[in-house]
C-alpha cells in the first residue's frame, strides 16, 4: 500500500508537469508571448505536486507506528498495563505484534489475541487512509497549479525557489545532524560527571571500569583516571606519525619533483590502494604479521616484549596515513606556483635547493594542515587498535609495551549488555566527548592554517 | 617618431656573448621557433620585439636552458656562450642559469622577506661571506633595483606584500644580486608605471656596462630607447635583425615595417 501511495505521487506529477506542459503551449500557440518557458511551467506543477506530498506520505509513515500503539494500549482491558515497567510493557507490544504477524508462540491470552487483530485492521485502514488522502492531496495541487499557467505568472522564478529551498534542506540537514550528536554527547557525559566526580576522571590514573552490575558481585570498586588511557592513544599516535610523516612527505616529494611519469604512474595508484584499504584489514596486518616480527625480533636482543605493543599498532597506522600525508602533502606542492620554482632555477639554484628553500617553505602551511589532519585521524582510528593494541590501562609511555586507547575502551565499554544507567556504559561518552573535543580543536588549527595558506596565492 | 637610441648611432662591434645557429623549438607537435640564428654581442643591450605568440619568451628561454623544465619542450641546433655550447652534456644547466640571469614577464616574488629575496642567490652561490658582506650586496642589489628608498625601512616585510610595480623591480634585483654575466628580461616593465619603467632603463642602460642584456618588449619606443640591436619575430621566424637604429627607421622586411608602424600584431 505504501508504494501504491508513492506511485500515485510519482504519476501525479508526471501529470501535472504535463498538463501544465500542455497549458503553456497552448498559450503560446495563440500568439501571447509568455515570461517562462514551457517547461518552467511544467516543473512548477511537478514540484509543487511532489514536496509537499513527499513529505506528507513520509511523515504518515514515521507518525503511524506510535498512533496506532498508543490506541491499541488504550484499548486493552482496564489495569493489565498497571504497575508494569518499560520493558515489560515493550515485551507485550511486541508479542502483541508478533501474534498480529502470523507468528503465535504457545497459547496466548485472549486479549493479546483480540489486540493483535485490532493492531491489524488498525494498520489496513491506516494504510488505506494515505492512499486516499495521497490521491485528494496530489488532485487538489495539481489542480492548483493549473490556474496558475498564465502569460505573466513567473514559474521559472518560483521552480528556481522551490530548488533553492530544497538546497537549503539539505544543507541544514548535516547542520542538525552535528547538533544532534553532540547534544547526546553531551548529555550523557554530564549524567556521567553527575556519578563520577570531574577532576577524578581528568586527573585519574587509573583506569578499571569493571565496576560490580548487580550487588552482590565480587568485583573491583572501579576506577575512572583517564589518563592511562589518554596516554596510550598519544604514544601510539605518536609512533603512527613518527612513521607516516616523513614517508609521506619524502614519497609525495620524490613523486612530485624527480619520479618519471611512468614511475609516478605505478607509485600513484599504489598509493591510493593503500588509501583503500579497510582498516580491519590493516589490523589483521597488525596481528599477524608485525607483532610477530616486533617480538621475535625483541627476544633476539633479549628485549621482554608484550604480544600486543603499541609498537605494532602505530607502525601500521603510521602506514595507514602515509597515503593521508602524502596527497596532502602533493597538493600542496601542486599549489606553489609554478612562476617560484621558475625564479629560483632562474637564479641557478638547483632542484634540490628549489624544493628546500622555495617549494617546501611555500607549502608548509597545506602541509602541516595535511598533517594535523592526520593526527587527528590516529587519534580517532578505532579498529585497528581494537585489534592490535592491548585492553588493559598502563601509565606508561614505553612503545614496546602494551597500552589501550581512547576508542578502544569505548568499544570495550558498550560491547556486552549495555544497560545505560551505570558509570561504566557512561564512561563510553565521557571518553568520548574527550575524543570528540581533541580532534575539533586539532581540525580547527588544521582548517586554519590551510584557510590562510591558500590566502597566500589566490 | 621614435627616440634615438642612447648610443646605437655609433655602430660599435663587440665581443659575441652568445651565439644561435639554426635554433628549432617545439612544443610537441607546435614549431613555435624557426630556424633562428642570432648574435647577442656582449656589452650590449638587444631588443626583441614581434607580435604577442610570435616565439619571443620561447627563444629566450633557450638562452638560459628554462625550457629544461617544461617537459614537451624540445630544443634543436646550437646555441653557444662564448663560443661553448649551453645544451653540450658536460655543461650544468644550474651553472649556466647563474651566469644566465632572468627576470619574468610576471613578477614572481618568493613568500619571503624583501632581504630574503635579495639574498637567496647570492647565499646559494656563496658570494658573500660574512653577514655585513651579504647586507651590501643586498643594499647594491636594491638600490640598481631602483627600489631601495621604498623598501629600506622595511626589508624584513614579506616581498609578496609590495604592489606589483614594486615585486617587479624587486625581482629584477634579486637577478642582478647574483652578478649574471647575461641578463634576459622578459617584459620587465609591463607591470611598472612610466616612473619606475625610466628607472628600470636606466639601470638596463648601466648593466650594459658590463653585461649583455636582452629585452623583450612590446613598446617599440622602449626598444628604441634602451636598446642598440633589435631582432623581429615573426610567427617564429627571426625576420630581421640589426641595429636598432637602423631597424626603426629602414627597415628592410616589409613585415617589419608594418609591425613597428602598427599593421602587424
Ligand atoms: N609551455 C608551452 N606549451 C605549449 N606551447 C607553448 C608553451 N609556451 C609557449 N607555447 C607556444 O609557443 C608559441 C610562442 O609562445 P611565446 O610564449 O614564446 O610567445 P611570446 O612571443 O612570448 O608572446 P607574448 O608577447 O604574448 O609573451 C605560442 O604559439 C605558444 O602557444
Ligand atoms: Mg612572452
Amino acid at each position: 500500500m505504501t508504494l501504491f501511495a508513492f506511485l500515485i505521487l510519482f504519476a501525479a506529477v508526471v501529470i501535472g508537469y504535463i498538463l501544465n506542459l500542455r497549458a503553456a503551449r497552448a498559450i503560446r500557440a495563440g500568439g501571447t508571448k509568455l515570461h517562462s518557458l514551457d517547461g518552467f511551467h511544467g516543473g512548477f506543477s511537478a514540484l509543487v505536486t511532489l514536496v509537499p506530498t513527499f513529505f506528507f506520505i513520509i511523515l504518515w509513515l514515521m507518525l503511524q507506528g506510535t498512533v496506532i500503539e498508543s490506541m491499541i494500549k488504550a484499548g486493552l482491558p482496564d489495569g493489565t498495563l498497571d504497575g508494569l515497567g518499560t520493558g515489560q510493557v515493550q515485551l507485550i507490544m511486541s508479542e502483541i505484534r508478533s501474534i498480529a504477524g502470523g507468528r503465535i508462540f504457545g497459547t496466548p491470552e485472549d486479549w493479546k489475541l483480540e489486540a493483535a487483530e485490532r493492531l491489524v485492521s488498525l494498520r489496513s485502514t491506516s494504510s488505506l487512509l494515505l492512499v486516499v488522502l495521497t490521491i485528494a492531496l496530489t488532485a487538489g495541487l495539481i489542480l492548483l497549479t493549473r490556474k496558475t499557467v498564465r502569460a505573466e505568472f513567473r514559474a521559472r522564478q518560483g521552480v528556481e525557489r522551490i530548488v533553492l529551498g530544497l538546497m537549503v534542506g539539505c544543507a541544514t540537514v548535516a547542520i542538525f545532524v552535528t547538533i544532534g550528536i553532540v547534544g547526546s554527547l553531551v548529555f550523557e557525559t554530564y549524567r556521567f560527571f553527575e556519578m563520577v566526580p570531574f577532576t577524578d576522571f581528568l586527573f585519574g590514573t587509573s583506569w578499571e571500569p569493571q565496576i560490580p552490575l548487580r550487588e552482590d558481585q565480587i568485583a573491583a570498586k572501579g576506577a575512572f583516571g583517564m589518563l592511562p588511557v589518554f596516554l596510550g592513544t598519544m604514544v601510539i599516535a605518536t609512533v603512527a606519525m613518527v612513521i607516516a610523516v616523513p614517508i609521506g612527505l619524502f614519497s609525495a616529494i620524490y613523486l612530485h619533483e624527480f619520479a618519471s611519469p611512468k614511475i609516478r604512474a605505478v607509485i600513484k595508484p599504489v598509493l591510493e590502494i593503500l588509501a583503500g584499504v579497510p582498516t580491519v584489514v590493516y589490523g589483521f596486518f597488525a596481528i599477524l604479521v608485525i607483532a610477530p616480527a616486533i617480538r621475535s625480533f625483541g627476544t633476539d636482543l633479549g628485549l621482554p616484549i608484550a604480544p600486543n605493543t603499541a609498537l605494532a599498532a602505530g607502525l601500521v597506522m603510521g602506514i595507514m596515513l602515509v597515503p593521508f600525508i602524502s596527497s596532502f602533502a602533493d597538493d600542496a606542492l601542486a599549489a606553489v606556483p609554478r612562476s617560484l620554482r621558475d625564479g629560483s632555477l632562474a637564479l641557478g639554484a638547483t632542484q634540490a635547493e628549489t624544493i628546500s628553500k622555495v617549494l617546501f617553505p611555500a607549502a608548509i602551511p597545506g602541509i602541516v594542515g595535511g598533517i594535523l589532519l592526520a593526527v587527528s585521524r590516529a587519534i580517532g582510528e578505532t579498529m585497528i587498535v581494537v585489534m592490535a593494541a592491548g585492553l588493559i590501562a598502563k601509565m606508561t609511555i614505553n612503545p614496546l609495551d602494551s597500552v589501550t586507547t581512547v576508542t578502544v575502551q569505548i568499544v570495550t565499554l558498550l560491547i556486552g549488555d549495555t544497560a545505560f544507567d551505570s558509570p561504566k556504559t557512561l564512561a563510553a561518552f565521557a571518553l568520548g566527548m574527550v575524543l570528540f573535543v581533541m580532534t575539533l580543536i586539532i581540525n580547527i588549527f588544521a582548517l586554519r592554517i590551510v584557510r590562510k595558506y591558500r590566502e597566500i596565492y589566490d | 617618431m621614435y627616440d634615438t637610441p642612447a648610443s646605437g648611432k655609433t655602430a660599435v662591434t663587440n665581443e659575441v656573448k652568445i651565439a644561435a645557429r639554426k635554433v628549432n623549438v617545439f612544443y610537441g607537435d607546435t614549431h613555435a621557433i624557426k630556424d633562428v640564428d642570432v648574435e647577442i654581442e656582449d656589452k650590449t643591450v638587444t631588443a626583441f620585439i614581434g607580435p604577442s605568440g610570435c616565439g619571443k619568451s620561447t627563444f629566450l628561454r633557450c638562452l638560459n636552458r628554462m625550457n629544461d623544465t617544461i617537459d614537451i619542450c624540445r630544443v634543436e641546433g646550437l646555441i653557444a656562450l662564448d663560443g661553448e655550447d649551453i645544451y653540450a652534456p658536460s655543461i650544468d644547466p644550474v651553472q649556466l642559469r647563474a651566469k644566465v640571469g632572468m627576470v619574468f614577464q610576471k613578477p614572481n616574488p618568493f613568500p619571503k622577506s624583501i632581504y630574503e629575496n635579495v639574498a637567496y642567490g647570492p647565499k646559494i652561490h656563496g658570494m658573500a661571506r660574512t653577514r655585513a658582506e651579504l647586507d651590501e650586496i643586498v643594499e647594491r642589489a636594491l638600490r640598481r633595483g631602483a627600489i631601495w628608498d621604498e623598501v629600506k625601512d622595511r626589508l624584513q616585510e614579506p616581498g609578496t606584500g609590495l604592489s606589483g610595480g614594486q615585486q617587479q623591480r624587486l625581482c629584477i634585483a634579486r637577478a642582478v644580486a647574483t652578478e649574471p654575466e647575461v641578463l634576459l628580461m622578459d617584459e620587465p616593465c609591463s607591470a611598472l608605471d612610466p616612473i619606475a619603467t625610466a628607472q628600470v632603463e636606466e639601470l638596463i642602460d648601466e648593466l650594459r656596462e658590463q653585461y649583455s642584456v636582452v629585452i623583450v618588449t612590446h613598446s617599440m619606443q622602449q626598444a628604441a630607447r634602451v636598446s642598440q640591436k633589435t631582432a623581429f619575430f615573426h610567427l617564429g621566424n627571426l625576420v630581421e635583425f640589426g641595429e636598432t637604429g637602423q631597424i626603426f627607421t629602414n627597415p628592410h622586411d616589409p613585415r617589419t615595417e608594418s609591425y613597428i608602424t602598427g599593421r602587424i600584431g
